[in-house]
Order: C-alpha cells, then structure tokens, then sequence
C-alpha cells in the first residue's frame, strides 16, 4: 500500500508507488494498443527538426494551442471596471461560464457576470424574450447601477440586433426607461479578448456620450485640463492601475481611469462579499468627454476607442504597453507635455533606482536569446524593455497580433543593434513556437502559464508574464508599468536567470564549483 | 456554525422554508414561480427530493451551469488520450476548457497522447460566411500530417457550427474514407442545445454508438483474451487520478479492468468494451446512456458504485462482487480488510477534527450526492445540496440513499439564491466550483472546489479517502478563518448609553 495517514501523499507522489506504476504499465500493454516506443521516440524527435517547422509553418487551417481568446471575455473585463456594473452576455450560457472561470482562476477572485441564456428556441425566433427577462432579472436581483451587454457568437450569427431589443426590453418595462445599458456587439470569430476589450469600452462611451441611443442630448464638450487613462486587456490590472494613480497624483494631475477594475478584482476578505467594488463611476464616464486627453497604455486593445475619442475632439494618444526605462520616460514626457505639469524629482528618482538596477544586473542579461509571445501590445513593450537590457527578443509571436503589428516589431527590431537577428510572427500559435523553439534556440521565454508546456517539452525555462497566469499566485497585484513595475519584471526574469545559473551548476563534485555564492 | 444540536429538525425544516420564501421575494413574479419549483427541504421517505430538474436557466439569473459543448468536449471526448479533439468553431471555448479540468493521463503529449493540447478551426467571419466544411477537410489532413500516431479524430461542434449549416458528418465519412477507415467522429455539442452540459453528455455518449461501436469490431485493435473478471469503468474522468485509485481496489480484488471511461482512456479501451462482463458506472448522469445501450446491445449488466469514502467503498466493492463468483466475493472483503488500517488511521486523525461540523454543497454529475458518505465517515453533515445538471432519477437516488431529512435542496442554484443560503445558514464547509470559491471565502466561510478537487486529488478510492480528509481538514481548520475581522473590530464598542 502506498498510501500513508502519517504524512498523506498528493497525487504528484502517489503514483510513482511501485503498485501503481505496474498497474498502468499493464494497462498500456494490454489495453491501450499502444504505438511501439521507438516509433514515438522518431515522430518525437522528428517534431524537433526544421522538415517539421517547415510543415507546421505551412498550416493553413488548424491552430494548435493559441494564445488568444475571444472577444467577449475582453468585454465582460473591460464591463466589470465601471461603479457597480453587470456584464450581462447575450447568447448561450456556457460561455459565460467559462468567462467567469477563466478571469478567477487568474485573479483567484470572483468574477460577476450573468447571461441571457439561449438555447434552441432563441436560435430559431431570436434572443429577444431572453434579453428582456434577463435584464429584468438581473436588474432586480443584483441590484447594478448598469448593464453592460455583450453578444456570444450564437447571437451574432443569428444576427440578435442589441441596439432595437434593448429600446424593445426596456418599452416591454423590464428595466427602466432611463437606467443605463450600454450594448458592444463582440462576435467571437471577428479579432480577440482585446477587440471585445475595445468594442465595450467604446460602447460603453458611445452610451454615455452620444446620446444613450437616442434617447438622452448628446454631451457637448467643454474641454478641461484631465486626462483620461485606459489600461487595456491587462493581467496586472490590480498592481498597474494603482501604481498608475500613484504617479498621476505624484505629478498632480486630475484624471479620470476608464474601466478601472483594479478594485472589483482584489477585495479583501474580512466576510463580506462585495459583488461591485470600485471602478469608474458613471457620472466620471460620461464626464471623460471632456478630457483635454486621452492615454491608451495598449494601443491593440483601443484602437476603435481612441478613434471615437478622437472624433470628440481629444488629443488621444496610445502607447504598446510600455515597460523600461525609456517607454516609461516617453510616457511620462508625454503626460507632462499634455498637462503642462513638471515630472517631479520623486519621479526621477524613481528612474535613476531603475536604470541603477539594470546596471548592476545587466551583465546577467546581456547577450541573452529570449522569445516572447502574448497579446501584441505586452509583446511588443517586454520586447522593448529587452533591448534596453542588451538582450535579444529573437522570437516574438502573437497569436491575435496583425500583421500591421508584425511590421511594427521588425521596426523596433531594426531600432537596436540587439534587435538585428530578432523576428516578429503575428498570428502564429504555440505549436509555432515550439518549432521555433527547437530549431532556433533561445536562453528562455517569456509568455503566460500554457507556456510552461514549452518549458516540459523544449527545456526553455519560462519565464511567467502574461494573461492568464494560473500555475503561480498574485503575481497580478504587482505593477509592471512604470519604473517601479518595471523593476518588478526586472526582478522577475533576473530570478529565473539566477535559478537557472544554480540549477545547473548544482551537481555536486560535477559542476558545483561554479555554485557560487555570489553572483 | 457546526450542528446546531439544540434544533429540533422541525425547527430546521422551518428555517430552511421560511430562506427559500425569502430569497424568492427578490425576483419579478414571473421568475419567482418558476424558481420556487427548484427550491426545496427534503422531506424523509419521499421518492425524491420535491423540486424540478433538467429545465431551462432562467435569463440573467447568474446561473453556474454550462453548455453541450461543455459536456461533450470538456467532460466526456476530452479524456481520450490518444485522439485529437478539435473544438470546431471560434477559439474562446476551446480556450478556456483548455487543461482546467485535469484529467491525467500517460503518455508522450503532442505525439502519441493529446489531451492538454487546445486544436481549433478558430474561425473568421469567412469562415461563417462561407461554411466551415472546406476548413475542418483541410485541418483533418493538417493533423495527419503533423500528428501522424493520433488513433481517431473528434469534431466537437461550438454554437455557429448547427446555425450555419455545415455538414460535418459528410466530411467525417469522407475523410475517414480517404484515410483508409479512421475512426473520425462528428459531434454535434453546440452550446446551444439542451439546458446545460447533460444534453452534450448524451450527444457525446450517442455519438460513441454510432461512430465507434457501430464502426468497429470489439476485436480492432485490442487483442487481449477475454476472462472472466473484465469490467469496464464508465465514468470516471481521472481526475487529480480518480481512477488510478479506483482502479487498483478493483483489480486487487481480482477483476480485470479492460477499459477506462473516460480519464486516461484510449479509443482501443472503447472499442473493447463491449467484451466485459460488467460495466460499472461511477458518473450516473454523464454516461448511464452508453452503459444502457451496452447492455440492450451486447447483453452487459452495468451497476453503479460510490467509491467516495470507506462505507459506500466497502459497500460498493461487495456489490461489484455480488455480481461475480466467490474468488472475487472473496477479493472484495480481502481489500476491505487490507485498507482498513489506513481507514482507522485517517479517521483517528481527522474525525476529532472534523466531528459535527456541517456542509454545502453545489457540484455537477454525482457528486452531490456521492460524496455526502465520505463527509459521514468524517462525522461531518451535509445540510444543503443541489445539482448543476441533475435529472429527476438523480434527486431519486439524492432522496433515497443520501440526504438526510431537513436538507435544504437547490436545483440549478441562482448566484442570489446559494450566496443567501449560505450567508443565513453558515455551514462550517462550501463544496462546489472556481466561479463560487472566491464569493464563500471573503465570506468568510472555508471551500473546497469538488469539480476540480481544488487541484489536489485524487479523491476516489481509499488512497483518495486519505486525501479528501487531509483537505477538508485544511480548509476548515486553516488559522486563516480566525483573522477575517480585524481585532480592533472585535473589541466591545463603548456604550452611548450613558450619554444618551
């Protein structure tokens, strides 16, 4: 018996007893009509080889492990950053399952989100009746001070028209004429979670701004001296944007955060449940349209937003996630510039702690291969930081990056002398860059939790940054915008590298003397 | 609060009555009527537990359930390890059901065994526009090409795929035509259909009949010689090794288990399966289907069983046993004595701690049902229950067998509903999903997750029994729970009185 009431073995341990590995070992034998083991061993290997990436490059029509998901997962993030605000996704209900579960096992909180359950009958005669009730419901039930409506792709294809069910609902009574439910559709086979991002966003704005679809005066502009900020589709929302208001009120400037989830997605536990906490308070919504400005921190997540904004007569101005010394510098030059206000000496301390840092530890980083993937924003700013380290981002791959974005890597790439041997791949997978991986080695790589199955598979230690991150606890609350979030990814990858230094010096009388204690 | 030993179970039925009037006051008149037929207290000697199953969420409620797809891809294909299973559609479902439902399994990944890896036809508007048929042909060959020793290809279908007309059951034959009789499988799981994840239950169960069992000889491709003592396990997912553990004390009794549904499973072990003598069915709802058809078809008796803690193992073991000869009537009591030093053991260990203390649970499939006996052999109580996907016959067996009299049920419980139930009633335990986990806990109330067994398992068998304990013992008594109030909170405010 393997099993042990003094010190209880976990599955990771249980299995390796003697008695369970002959179990399996005869169940794969006898019943599993297995492939011979030197066959696997071949298409094993062979998988590794550039006959293989040339094949597997040259997919047309399977995708195989991306890193994208899909619109309205960006639209029930982006719903949930407004004061006591219900995303409510019109289509079938399992999506909305699997929304709400993706977002908690990232945040490890809860995430709230109701549907309008759909099902045989709604695909025939349409979603109306489940949009009214629904709204009713939820209206009553969860008390909201908005509804943010989104679409599934069941109701996009049968073509459910948000706009006129929604005046429909509200005539049939189900919610107030007057109470605010802005509408995105976000069809999942059109872009990804950051097109749903910033179909809601712009929705939500449009509602406020324009007239709350006909049925309240446009706003007009009455231009002020704030500023409006948008962080994007964001893992680290809860450490960025609080480090975000820090350095706003560090520098004195008056500003408004757009979707601000940063609270929602970290409440405490001390025995209340709060379904809505923080975010954007619906008069500050509407207000924005009066923003001297409007920063975007992901240019990819707001590119639909910042054009609305735009057309209201903003300066808008989008940045690609920025991370180091110089995207830091640029972005705040950039606040500085727009609100005449001084960057302040705490500021510039800040930098000079930072680039401190980073000389004290380039030598570790230096020369070094890494390949990166992820939304095309975080990509393109950890590629950036990169550079400025003396390191190479040989592999950057963006599974819901355009080619638009492709172009714009390469340019950054021919910026720097360390970006010579570097190359962008925009809407390639994960499978893509395991043969990349294999054929083009690089020191590590840098992406979400599903890439430590490259890790297992190719031997490139992983380096955790991304969305969703579910294998490694609250890395989220930690910033990585500004200097000191980009201290935090400083850390974060120099960790890995000195791990990995001692890993494998660690064979004792082999390779040990290089154990140092000092590095 | 642990149990109340000073309420009368009259007084608890009453309180339980007077919760669920008052968590229907919330919702408009409509939606009040149909809730109130889900929300019951069960009454003992009743043939079930007085609510209604099976029927429709209702809009906006915040209901916990999923989708066909869900049931099909995510519970019943998924596990096959040595097929590639395709969410056909656009790239969310297959996204997020992606490795989050931990089904282990043994074998080379991304060569001869695929179940963490996400394939996808991640659709385009084109793809809607035009039809999807051309693009799943394409991909089928794409995966031949790259994944030459996968056994068999699924076609799991998301929503669009019934709305826009394709045809993959032609592409299935003809690709499985063109590759000299692969075993390709369309399945028709649209989200859409159905009422939750049961519906894709049955589909995927249905879609085993026809483009397995009707397609191939028991004999294909396992060669083994049948004996006496085969039995199949249906239903049992593996989860954190569910049915490692499960399958040793069967096989230590002297069967023979020649096939596992669907956790670390193999489509040969599916194809043999009409070979055994017995099936024996740990999910009920998820795949009483198949196991009903094996026995119109091939003549095989299926019997249930509840490996979940040492009294319903112990029982379960001799049941399985009664259907066979002395040798394995025999086997069954020989296992039982040789775990119930772990047994006594674990009890020893953890029933101090655990004594009196009380649950909730909200779970899908069996489990809130089946694992209500291995919280008795901790000396704990279930007093609320309530099913994701149950049918009626599950609230039968609930009534029958499980609960006990009092127990306040929930069906298809509304986010509102369990939050108030739990907040009023303060059980010591929550059971139930990722989606409930983080609400219960700024509660202030300790949870485990029973869908995933909150990444630890396996909790089956009596290897698991020991695990399961441990974690209840861990959530529960974790000094966590002591610090949720500030002390400064805690302190007796100063009274006013005097000044008033």
């Amino acid at each position: 018996m393997t099993q042990n009431a003094e010190h209880i073995l976990d599955h990771s341990e249980l299995f390796r007893g003697d008695e369970y590995q002959q179990m399996l070992a005869n169940k794969k034998a006898l019943f599993e009509n297995p492939h011979d083991s030197a066959e696997v061993d071949r298409v094993r290997e062979w998988s590794k080889t550039p006959e293989y990436r040339e094949k597997n490059f040259a997919r047309e029509a399977l995708t195989v492990n991306p890193a994208k998901a899909c619109q309205p997962l960006g639209a029930v993030f982006a719903a949930l950053g407004f004061e006591r605000t219900l995303p409510f996704v019109h289509g079938s209900q399992g999506c909305v399952a699997y929304y709400r579960s993706h977002l908690s096992r990232h945040f490890k909180e809860p995430t709230s989100c109701v549907s309008s359950s759909m099902t045989e009958d709604a695909a025939v005669f349409g979603g109306l009746n489940n949009l009214t009730d629904g709204l009713a419901n939820s209206y009553n039930m969860y008390k909201p001070k908005m509804i943010a409506v989104a679409t599934t792709c069941m109701a996009e294809v049968i073509g459910d028209d948000l706009n006129a069910f929604i005046k429909t609902s509200k005539e049939k009574g189900s919610v107030p004429a007057d109470f605010d439910v802005p509408f995105a559709h976000t069809p999942a086979f059109v872009g990804s979670h950051v097109t749903g991002y910033d179909n809601t966003l712009k929705g939500i704005l449009e509602h406020f701004w324009d007239g709350k679809a006909g049925t309240a005066p446009k706003l007009q502009r009455k231009a002020n001296n704030t500023i409006n900020f948008i962080g994007g589709f964001d893992g680290y929302t809860v450490g960025n944007m609080r480090e975000i208001k820090r350095i706003f009120e560090l520098m004195g400037i008056g500003y408004t955060i757009l979707a601000d989830n940063s609270d929602v997605f970290d409440t405490p536990t001390d025995g209340e449940f709060r379904m809505y906490d923080g975010g954007t308070t619906l008069k500050d919504a509407a207000n924005a349209v009066h923003a001297k400005a409007t920063i975007s921190m992901q240019q990819y997540c707001t590119e639909k937003t910042l054009a609305f904004i735009k057309g209201h007569d903003q300066e808008v101005v989008a940045f690609n996630h920025p991370l180091g010394v110089s995207a830091t510098d640029d972005f705040l030059m950039t606040l500085s510039r727009i609100t005449n206000k001084a960057i302040p000496n705490a500021l510039e301390q800040e930098r000079g702690r930072l680039v401190d840092a980073m000389a004290d530890s380039s030598a570790h980083v230096h020369g070094k291969k890494f390949a990166i993937y992820g939304d095309p924003d975080l990509c393109y700013g950890v590629a950036a930081f990169l550079l400025e380290l003396g390191a190479e981002p040989t592999h950057v791959l963006s599974t819901n990056g355009s080619k638009a974005w492709g172009q714009k890597m390469q340019a950054l790439f021919a910026s720097s002398p360390f970006g010579k041997n570097c190359r962008a791949f925009p809407g390639k997978d994960l499978w893509h860059m395991r043969s990349l991986l294999f054929t083009e080695p690089v020191d590590f790589l840098i992406g979400n939790t599903y890439g430590k199955y490259l890790e297992r598979d190719t031997g490139t230690p992983l380096i955790r940054i991304g969305f969703p991150i579910f294998d490694r606890h609250h890395h989220h609350r930690y910033p990585v915008w500004g200097y000191q979030g980009s201290m935090n990814v400083l850390v974060k990858i120099l960790d890995k590298i000195f791990d990995e230094i001692d890993r494998k010096t660690s064979s004792v009388g082999k390779t040990d003397y290089s154990f140092d204690i000092i590095r | 609060m642990s149990r109340a030993t000073t309420q009368s179970v009259a007084e608890i039925k009453a309180r339980n009555k007077q919760l669920i009037d008052e968590v229907l006051k919330v919702y408009p008149e409509k939606t009040a009527k149909r809730r109130a037929k889900h929300l019951s207290v069960h009454e003992a000697g009743k043939s079930d537990c007085g609510v209604k199953s099976n029927i429709k969420s209702i809009p906006g409620v915040m209901t916990i359930r999923g989708c066909a797809y869900a049931g099909s891809k995510g519970v019943v294909w998924g596990p096959i390890k040595d097929m590639i299973h395709i969410s056909h559609g656009p790239v969310g479902c297959g996204q997020y059901s992606w490795g989050s439902r931990r089904n282990y399994y043994v074998g080379t990944t991304g060569i001869d065994t695929f179940v963490t890896l996400q394939f996808t036809s991640d659709f385009q508007e084109k793809d809607i526009v035009f039809g999807g048929d051309k693009k799943i042909t394409k991909l089928i060959d794409e995966l031949q090409e790259l994944f030459p020793l996968n056994r068999g290809i699924t076609i799991q279908s998301e929503c669009p795929i019934g709305l826009i007309g394709d045809d993959i059951e032609a592409v299935s034959r003809e690709k499985s035509k063109e590759y000299g009789g692969k075993t390709i499988v369309p399945v028709r799981c649209e989200g859409f259909r159905g009422v939750s994840q049961s519906l894709g239950h049955h589909i995927a169960n249905d879609a085993v009949r026809d483009w397995i069992f009707d397609k191939s000889a028991p004999e294909a491709s396992s060669k083994f010689e049948p004996t006496p003592y085969d039995v199949a396990i249906i239903g049992d997912y593996n989860i954190g090794g569910d049915a490692w553990s499960s399958r040793i004390l069967l096989e230590e009794m002297g069967l023979r288990v020649i096939a596992q549904w669907s956790g670390d499973g193999s489509l040969a072990e599916l194809e043999a399966t009409p070979k055994a003598k017995l099936n024996i069915l740990h999910c009920y709802r998820s795949m009483n289907y198949i196991s009903r058809h094996m026995e119109e078809k091939f003549g095989i008796p299926w019997c249930e069983y509840n490996f979940f803690g040492p009294s319903k193992i112990a029982e379960s073991l001799r049941k399985i046993a009664s259907f066979f000869d002395d040798k394995i009537k025999e086997g069954a009591e020989r296992v039982i004595a040789k775990y119930q030093p772990l047994v006594d053991a674990v009890t020893a260990k953890y029933r101090p701690r655990l004594e009196g203390k009380t649950v909730m649970l909200f779970v899908g499939g069996l489990r809130p049902r089946h694992v209500i006996g291995a919280y008795e052999d901790l000396g704990m109580d279930v007093v609320g229950t309530g099913y994701e996907f149950g049918h009626n016959d599950d609230y039968q067996r609930t009534a029958q067998h499980y609960v006990k009299d009092g127990t306040l049920i929930y069906d298809d419980v509304t986010g509102y509903e369990f939050e108030r139930f739990v907040e009023k009633i303060r059980p010591d335990l929550v059971g139930s999903g990722i989606k409930e986990k983080y609400v219960f806990q700024k509660m202030g109330v300790p949870f485990r997750q029973m869908h995933s067994w909150d990444y630890s398992g396996p909790y089956h068998g009596y290897d698991g029994f020991a695990i399961f304990a441990r974690d209840m013992d861990m959530a529960i008594n974790s000094p966590i729970w002591g610090k949720t109030t500030a002390p400064w909170k805690d302190a007796p405010r100063p009274s006013l009185m005097a000044a008033e």
